[in-house]
């Protein structure tokens, strides 16, 4: 579904440019879900960035669903991938009713008015038709997630793009989205790219986990080998244990956990 | 450790913000020792509000009651602003989320914390540049020399926590109020940070309260948990494992689990949370 | 509210009008937090009426000279005194309401759309357009609007018209660079990042998602600079340069009243304390609108 092949970003000019990504190769089957871990700088927000066609300063090639795609996306490639950004606050247009921001996607791409599209897209994130009218201010975080995904799916991409989905997010809100782009996934064979800083949500939803730092994949972790704890760099070590006690051994006294 | 005198006694803490008739937080009581307590809750159970109040940090709209609030045994709502500010960053101190925006923009590094090394103690200038360098070098920064002469924006977040601990180690404060200090940090250095919090709470045989939202983080971390939801104290643990409440339950089945796997994760049940009060 | 609400109506139980009717009421309710504004509203509302209902409520007419009344002080007949020429000063500040309204309405509705397009467009498009754009505005910034005003006038011809059209030239600039300013902010946000995924085009972002998110702070700049409009419009009028006699404009009574300042200090002060009370309610509303539209100052 995706071919990402010796993938480079780099950002500045002259003396000041640095290289973000560094050359990174993956592919991605249908209905897969893939996780990047990493944490903040460490590229990994730009690789999914590069893949919708946000940014736009890459080498290399990406290819999704069997076509190559350009720096410049043409109409035709935006409808393979939509992403789904990480602050529900400031993906939703504040000015725009529920109704318009999910009739958007369609009406942007001229394939007509929308409006009948909004309420079944509500319902298929399990939100009452009755929020159609409503601002996303009068929307709830996890609420407006919600309806974030709904918007990213508006198009029928085949390809879902998450963007620390609900790092914004509290723990339980995050539960209830989590299991939303489970069921998505299973019910419309969507393939999933996941970016994230937090390896158990990263273990949760994905089949295979890359863990990236400074701009390269350091490992690459199977879903058995998630549960099994097996890790093949220091690095994802350390996330892994992270993620796993909430801490490293912070402070010798027995901690009230295990 | 020994809880003689409490460092911090509330009794029936409430604040509400203007006209709202549901206060922010509802008669909480507490009392800490020199020890290390945990809040958590999601956003908007009022564990932010609760650390403010304290501090008596919060904007004029919000009114604040409370039977009793002492500090170090003397009350402190009854103290002027003025008092307030002298206790604030000298006996008590607030870590925030992201410490940039604590530190004064225009000034380097290491003139702010020599600045609080002036304020708490006579010595010269150049006393207190070496002094704030031997602090810095304590919360273990790699190039000291360098960092002194670095302003806030220059540095990394996890640094900037740094430098605030180091702060407080010149200052000694009997209670440290941690709101969120490692949320906006990456992984790797939230351990190191937490731990000097430790080492600095320790040595001074102070309070620190910790609020977070990471049920298993603040669990690792303190001696006790406070779980607070709407504004109340739901349950108080010494281990995750005594969870009784079905908010605290819930809070920590949803969260996954990397090594015990499941379909679906656990969802809160609001209702039956409602019911349950906070009669547990 | 915002454009794109005219543009398509969407299909739903509840009509636009109760909708409108809707934020009406918040914006009411918190209107009703604010005396200062709610004060500057009425003030506003009140001149307006005056302008509309001018020929009926002015007790005499504002042209029509009676020499045998000249420089009477306020009395029961003539509550403002009159002028060197018997002309009743209440009548002439009553038809001087419409004067000053039409000049700040046109200059408005003239550096408001203008200031915002140029500004939308500097900050959406960026590189060479927006070099080229900014610094036009600066160069227009850096005229001192009154003697700018002065030149154009003078080229022109003195009247109403070119006093709207010389203001208008200088008033844009400011309006342009808070456009802009606040563009660069949403242009990076996640929604505009969204749209350009599922491809709106150039034309859709800058009307749909940028321009009605820049309106509120250009309606609150606009209100605030309402004041200068009318202390440059006094300014003209007082030099001559404005509405050319006898119309009564604000300004121009000042001007001839300057005359008998010592002995008849009515003539120069009632229209004084129109400007005053007109601007103060400008900057009143400006200052309310602010705390209203904009979040960001919410207290």
């Amino acid at each position: 579904m995706i071919d990402v092949e010796n993938l480079s970003v780099s950002f500045g000019q002259g003396p000041a440019r640095t290289q973000v990504v560094k050359s990174v190769s993956f592919s991605v089957g249908k209905g897969e879900t893939l996780g990047i871990v990493g944490e903040s700088g460490c590229g990994k927000s730009t690789v999914l960035r590069s893949l919708a066609g946000l940014d736009r300063h890459w080498e290399g090639s990406i290819r999704l669903a069997g076509e190559a795609v350009d720096p410049d996306r043409r109409r035709e490639q935006l409808l393979l991938a939509q992403m789904v950004f990480q602050d529900p606050y400031g993906s939703i247009h504040p000015r725009h009713r529920i109704q318009r921001v999910l009739a958007e996607p369609i009406r942007a791409m001229n394939k007509g008015p929308g409006w009948d599209r909004v309420g079944p897209a509500l319902r298929q994130v399990g939100l009452p038709e009755t929020f159609a009218d409503r601002f996303p201010h009068q929307l709830s975080g996890g609420q407006r997630q919600r309806v974030a995904i709904a918007r990213a799916l508006m198009l029928e991409p085949d390809i879902l793009l998450l963007d620390e989905p609900t790092s914004a997010l509290d723990v339980s809100v995050q539960a209830e989205v989590l299991n939303l782009l489970c069921d998505l996934r299973d019910e419309r064979n969507l393939t999933y790219v996941l970016v994230s800083h937090d390896l158990s949500v990263i273990a949760h939803m994905c089949d295979r986990v890359l863990v990236m730092q400074r701009g390269t994949f350091v490992d690459e972790l199977t879903r058995d080998d998630l549960q099994r704890g097996v890790t093949h760099h220091a690095y994802s070590q350390m996330l892994f244990e992270e993620a796993v006690n909430g801490l490293r051994d912070v402070h010798e006294v027995a901690p009230v956990l295990n | 450790m020994p809880v003689d005198q409490p460092i911090l006694e509330i009794r029936d803490l409430s604040v509400r913000f203007g006209r709202a008739k549901i206060p922010a937080v509802n008669s909480v009581s507490l009392t800490v020792g020199a020890e290390r307590v945990g809040i958590v809750g999601e956003s908007g159970s009022g564990k932010s509000t609760l650390g403010r109040a304290v501090m008596r940090l919060l904007p004029p709209a919000a009114r604040i009651e409370a039977a009793t609030m002492n500090f170090e045994g003397a009350p402190l709502l009854t103290r002027s602003e003025k008092a307030m500010r002298g206790l604030r960053g000298n006996r008590m101190a607030l870590i925030m989320q992201d410490p940039r925006y604590s530190l004064n923009p225009v000034l380097t590094v290491g003139k702010q914390v020599a600045e609080a090394a002036t304020l708490h103690q006579k010595i010269s200038r150049k006393d207190a540049y070496a002094l704030a360098a031997d602090m810095l070098g304590r919360v273990r920064i790699a190039d000291v020399e360098r960092t002194m002469a670095l302003y806030p924006h220059q540095i990394s977040g996890g640094m900037g926590q740094r430098v605030m601990i180091a702060m407080m180690l010149l200052s000694k404060p009997r209670l440290v109020i941690a709101d969120e200090p490692t949320s906006a940090l990456d992984v790797s250095v939230r351990g190191d940070v937490l731990r000097l919090l430790d080492e600095l709470v320790r040595e001074n045989n102070s309070a620190l309260l910790l609020i977070s939202h990471d049920i298993r983080m603040v669990a690792t971390f303190c001696e006790r948990v406070l779980v607070m939801y709407q504004g109340r104290v739901v349950e108080t643990l010494t281990k995750l494992e005594d969870a009784k409440h079905p908010y605290t339950r819930g809070l920590i089945a949803a969260m996954p689990d990397p090594k015990h796997p499941v379909s679906r994760l656990q969802v809160l049940d609001r209702q039956a949370i409602n019911q349950a009060g906070s009669t547990l | 509210m915002s454009a794109g609400d005219i543009l398509a109506p969407p299909p739903s139980a509840q009509g636009p009008a109760s909708r409108f009717a809707g934020s009406l009421r918040t914006f009411v309710v918190k209107l009703a937090d604010e005396p200062l504004g709610m004060f500057g509203f009425a003030v506003l509302l009140f001149l307006v009426i005056v302008a509309i209902l001018a020929p009926w409520i002015a007790p005499y007419s504002a042209t029509s000279q009676n020499l045998a009344q000249a420089l009477q002080p306020p009395s029961a007949a003539h509550w403002a005194g009159t002028d060197e020429f018997g002309r009743d000063i209440l009548s002439r500040l009553i038809y001087g309401t419409r004067i000053t309204i039409q000049t700040v309405l046109a200059v408005s509705l003239i550096i408001g759309p203008i200031g915002l397009l140029i500004g939308i467009v500097a900050g959406f498009v960026g590189g060479r357009t927006d070099a080229i754009l900014m610094r036009a505005t600066d160069v227009v910034l850096s005229f001192p609007s009154l003697i700018l005003a002065l030149a154009f006038a003078a080229a022109l011809g003195a009247g109403l018209n070119t006093a709207i059209i010389a203001i208008s030239l200088t008033g844009w600039p400011p309006i342009a660079r808070l456009a802009r300013a606040e563009t660069l902010i949403v242009r990076n946000t996640d929604y505009v990042a969204a749209a350009r995924l599922y491809g709106a085009s150039r034309t859709r972002l800058l009307l749909l998602y940028i321009a009605p998110m820049c309106i509120p702070s250009v309606v609150v700049r606009l209100t605030l600079s309402m004041a200068g409009i009318i202390l440059t419009a006094a300014a003209l009028g007082f030099l001559g340069l404005g509405a050319q006699p006898p119309a009564p404009e604000w300004g121009a009574m000042i001007s001839n009243g300057r005359k008998f300042m010592l002995d008849n200090w009515w003539v120069a002060v009632m229209p004084g304390l129109a400007i005053l009370i007109t601007s103060l309610a400008f900057n009143l509303v400006g200052d309310t609108l602010r705390d209203i539209l904009d979040p960001r100052h919410a207290r």
